[in-house]
């Protein structure tokens, strides 16, 4: 072998072996340094669930999970548009956040145990307070879900509810015969089809399914929720910085609905408001801003993009039909309750 | 010492050996390294945890309590069943198209080759949604299901059919079956080697057909001769008893049998258009019918040439059968894709889906080559 040869060998092996360390090393810095080095969030989303995070008409990511993306880009970025939203389904989802291929998973995940101690991942909050529910075709007359002995049921695999399912038959001393396919469009598709009795996933998924029927009213979604399934944000661990940053995103929407700020009305409360609490939130009294390394303006931001989580709520969920119930504020006998912003 | 040729040379696949392996060190290492610092958990200690989900069809016994270890293992048997069906079914098929392309049939011929161009032309995954729309979208709701004499009924839940009642007669008759089988096998090469010694002919027609057919019979009847089926009846959401065949199995077997039937159908035709014209006009002159001409002459020359393509269509078989994942059919990988999913190990799970594929493709090139030495032109 000649010594020019040999040095072409070499310099391939290096043009081989360069990229395939470089994604390893570049995920390995803080997200929140890379975030505003890049001027963009990437947030992996749904590939289309209507209502969480599907691209409408125009190609633009609509729903509150897209939302969610938005209001951090606004409060990290200055700019609600800053996002590039990487759909994931739910086989790839951890993976891609693992990867550092996205920053930040807001696409309807359940928050486990396991989830927050053994991938490498925190949930940063709840966003949606979800259950499991079964949908059923109307005509063949099932009232509950105790009904459902033998029946054959369509999932979505890899997720919670792939779990729920089993252990709620096994703890029923019931029967079924799952039918499995990972691509939401194909199960739905094999369900319409009846190649299922039953299709189940969160109570919220049904209705945006259900939507999608070729006649929404020949399906009915059951009473029973047969699981807690609460939605949020997923980071990657050890960026404490982007964590906090997250946390008091969602919190901070939910404490501004408390305190009737909305889109419309944030500059307004900002340049007018004597009250403490609002002054604080609108960044005129006290160093909430600051103190998560932003500026005190970082949640009228968020607001002016989004809206509070009312206003996110009633925009992108409200069109499923979908009651506030358990993601109705604390006080209004709901779950959402922020800790204070002080 | 460096203007040896030969120093040179071992110097330079050294240090590119050496490279080579310190690539290798540096990506595990630099992995490890990675997971550890985000807290991934790594091992294989999660195999023996409870898994938790169903699985749709399985071969051996499982329930949502047994480990991940046990669910990979049915999704394994599942793979299994359709690669080997497959393989069966698709040189069937594949055999006879291919022989149809070249008859002087002339509307038979030109049918084969259009069969060949259309399902080698269009992906595979495409023919899945296709198999799977028709069983799942044309076939009736189970409660409006065909039914067929009234031993079998066919519904978007598949084909569910009539099956003999548990009696130990019947499995004494599979084993029967089987054992006739390996007698028939036997017998035959011993009818061989008695004409090789003596020119003797012995029979191997009929003493083959009645061990393979004679003693799962006699097993049945000594065993009481039961009759009583188990024939399925609608009661709930699906018919109970019998037996079923699920659409995502038929949608996948069919699938990938007719699909890669095609590449087979060309390979035998190569193989065939490579025996020498001189032996069929020698076998015509002989006096040997079409048929014995194709079965005695052809095909066995024929077959040196084909096994050696067929075994890559074989391993392209087995390794395509991981389609099955997008129509539902619970294979390894839909086990492992679960499991991936359930326990964050991605590492983990695709490495044991690389060693399966892997030892399941060796074993299949092992066994053909093993064939290609039985079959090789011997020269004396």
């Amino acid at each position: 072998m000649t010594k020019t040869a040999w040095f072409k060998r070499l310099a391939i092996a290096a043009a081989i072996a360069v990229p395939a360390m470089a994604p390893l090393s570049a995920s390995a810095g803080p997200t929140l340094d890379a975030i505003k080095s890049k001027g963009m969030l990437r947030c992996g989303v749904n590939t289309g669930l209507l209502g969480f995070s599907a691209p409408d008409s125009q190609g633009k990511w609509t729903g509150i999970d897209a939302d969610f993306c938005k209001a951090v880009a606004a409060v990290i970025l200055g700019d609600p548009n800053k996002v590039q939203f990487v759909p994931t389904n739910a086989q790839n989802r951890f993976t891609a956040l693992q990867s550092g291929e996205v920053d930040m998973l807001s696409r309807n995940t359940t928050w486990t145990s396991s989830r927050d101690a053994t991938l490498g991942s925190v949930f940063a909050g709840t966003l949606f307070y979800d259950g499991q529910g079964f949908m059923v075709k109307k005509s063949a007359n099932i009232k509950r879900a105790a009904q459902l002995n033998g029946a054959t049921v369509c999932v979505q695999p890899g997720t919670t509810t792939e779990l729920n399912l089993s252990d709620y038959f096994r703890s029923k001393k019931m029967t079924f015969k799952p039918v499995v396919i990972a691509e939401l469009n194909q199960i739905e598709q094999a369900f319409f089809a009846g190649r299922c009795d039953v299709y189940t996933t969160d109570i919220s998924g049904l209705a945006a399914t259900r939507l999608k029927a070729p006649n929404k009213d020949d399906y009915v979604v059951l009473p029973d929720a047969i699981s807690k399934e609460p939605l949020g944000p997923m980071i990657r661990r050890g960026d404490w910085e982007f964590f906090t940053i997250v946390r008091w995103t969602l919190f901070g929407l939910i404490e501004a609905e408390e305190y009737g700020i909305t889109a419309a009305n944030a500059d307004k409360l900002k340049a007018e408001s004597k009250e403490p609490q609002i002054q604080r939130l609108v960044g005129t009294s006290g160093d909430v801003g600051k103190g998560l390394g932003l500026d005190n303006d970082w949640l009228v931001r968020a607001l002016k993009s989004v809206g509070n989580y009312g206003e996110m709520y009633v925009r992108n969920i409200g069109p499923l039909g979908i009651e506030r119930g358990q993601n109705a504020l604390w006080k209004d006998d709901g779950l959402m309750y922020a800790p204070p912003i002080r | 010492m460096f203007r040896s040729e030969r120093v040179r040379s071992i110097l330079y696949q050294a240090l590119l050996l050496a490279g080579v392996i310190g690539l290798g060190w540096y990506l595990v290492s630099n992995t490890l390294h990675n997971l550890e610092t985000r807290q991934i958990q790594v091992g294989f200690a999660f195999l023996s945890r409870e898994a938790g989900f169903e699985i749709a069809e399985k071969h051996i016994a499982y329930e949502a309590s047994d480990s991940y270890l046990r669910a990979f293992l049915v999704g394994l048997a599942n793979t299994l069943v359709v690669a080997a069906l497959g393989i069966f079914f698709a040189t069937i098929i594949g055999t006879l198209i291919g022989i149809a392309r070249l008859s002087s049939n002339w509307l038979l011929a030109k049918l084969a080759s259009a069969y060949v161009e259309v399902m080698r032309n269009v992906p595979l995954l495409l023919q899945l949604f296709v198999w799977y729309g028709i069983f799942t979208e044309l076939l009736p709701p189970v409660k409006e299901s065909i039914e067929v004499g009234g031993w079998l009924f066919v519904s978007q839940r598949g084909f569910r059919f009539a099956w003999p009642a548990e009696h130990v007669a019947w499995s004494a008759a599979g084993w029967a079956f089987l054992a006739g089988i390996v007698l028939a096998w036997l017998w035959r090469g011993h009818a061989r080697r008695t004409q090789i010694a003596t020119g003797r002919q012995l029979p191997v027609g009929w003493p083959s057909l009645a061990l393979v057919l004679g003693l799962p019979i006699a097993a049945w009847a000594v065993l009481g001769a039961p009759t009583q089926f188990d024939v399925p009846e609608l009661s709930g959401f699906d018919f109970q008893g019998g037996r079923v065949i699920s659409p995502e199995f038929t949608a996948l077997l069919l699938g990938l049998s007719t699909y890669t039937a095609a590449f087979i159908a060309e390979v035998v035709r190569a193989g065939i258009l490579a025996v020498d014209k001189g032996q069929g006009e020698a076998a015509m002159a002989l006096g040997l019918t079409p048929g014995q001409r194709l079965r005695l002459i052809t095909l066995p020359q024929a077959l040196r040439v084909i096994i050696p393509p067929m075994t890559s269509q074989y391993l392209n078989l087995a390794k395509n059968s991981s389609l099955a994942v997008a129509i539902g059919y619970p294979d390894l990988v839909a086990v492992a894709n679960t499991t991936m999913n359930q326990t964050g190990q991605a590492i983990e799970a695709i490495a044991i889906l690389m060693a399966v594929y892997l030892s399941i493709s060796l074993s299949i090139s092992l066994f053909m080559n093993w064939y290609n030495d039985r079959v090789r032109l011997v020269e004396r």
